[in-house]
């Protein structure tokens, strides 16, 4: 299917097969400043396909929004959990 | 630290001219679901694919109390529609809004690109005429040819002139002078001559040349007389 073989760590993480994904989680840059730039090409990523078009439509900030929204229900789970109808599910 | 999308030198594109933004983003549907998460089930699972795995995914939730209904489920309800209706109606005309805005800086910039496209192309006109006016030079470089060779012209005659005046002068003098000489010498000569002459009369030549005088002059009036009678 390649036309030719790629070196893992060049590969993306979409592209590798699950028996490499640990191989090739360890050839990922986790120093802070690998750290920022993969923080910074993300961001670069949906800033440029969501935003940073003509016409974008709203789910640009929507889905941020509920991104935050759903993060916050989770980091706030031990303290909703206190809320629960019933004790047995 | 330098932006990546402002790499030095080091793709083979190039940033000028810059790539337009793209016309629209990426499709989204229902506000918040992107269009890819669609594609992916749509194999498998066809169209309702996504929607039958959100439905069960919150059944699953509900039922096992991962989400919690409790006072903020209704705040979160009330708030989600009062949204949804204000987008639903009031979208379009915000968007045409924001779109004029928009329209009017692209604008602006347009002006300042096109002012000064008009006149780099100006200046570049200026430059041909220039060329073409270098041309002509051989032209002007006849006429200050010819203006020289006029002063040199010029120069040399007034030169002349004044050789030959000089020369004429000097030549007058020495014939004034020769002139002078030569009088000098005629009437010294001749007063030197009288002198002697003078000196060299004595007293009895001048009487005999007196009686001879008288003498010659009485034959000459007898002469006459007898002319005269006859």
């Amino acid at each position: 299917m390649a036309d030719r073989l790629v070196p893992l760590g060049e590969k993306r993480l979409m592209d590798v097969k699950l028996g490499e994904l640990t191989s090739w989680l360890g050839t990922r840059d986790f120093t802070p400043n690998g750290l920022l730039n993969g923080i910074r090409r993300g961001h670069d990523r949906y800033y440029n396909k969501y935003i940073n078009v003509k016409k974008g439509s709203i789910g640009g900030v929507a889905m941020l929004l509920v991104g935050y929204v759903a993060i916050s229900y989770i980091w706030g789970y031990d303290h909703i959990k206190h809320d629960r109808w019933r004790k047995y599910h | 630290m330098v932006q990546a999308s402002r790499s030095l030198h080091s793709s083979p594109q190039s940033l000028a001219p810059v790539p337009p933004l793209p016309e629209k983003g990426g499709k989204i549907r229902h506000g918040i679901f992107p269009e890819e998460l669609f594609t992916l089930l749509y194999p498998k699972t066809g169209v309702t694919g996504p929607y039958m795995l959100g439905t069960g995914l919150a059944l699953y939730l509900l039922s096992k109390e991962i989400y919690i209904i409790n006072h903020e489920t209704i705040a979160a309800a009330s708030i989600g529609a009062v949204i949804i209706y204000g987008v639903k109606k009031y979208g379009s005309q915000v968007a045409a809004f924001i779109d004029k805005l928009n329209e009017e800086k692209v604008a602006k910039v347009q002006e300042v690109k096109e002012l000064s496209m008009s006149s780099l192309a100006q200046a570049i006109e200026n430059e041909k005429k220039e060329q073409w006016r270098v041309e002509g030079r051989h032209m002007l470089f006849d006429a200050k040819r010819n203006n020289v060779a006029m002063l040199l012209e010029t120069n040399y005659r007034e030169r002349l002139h004044m050789v030959t005046n000089e020369v004429k002068k000097r030549l007058d003098y020495q014939v004034q002078l020769q002139n002078l000489q030569r009088r000098m010498e005629q009437e010294h000569m001749v007063s030197w001559v009288e002198q002697n002459v003078i000196k060299s009369i004595t007293l009895q030549q001048e009487k005999e040349s007196i009686a001879k005088c008288i003498a010659d002059l009485k034959l000459l009036a007898k002469a006459t007389q007898a002319r005269t009678t006859v």
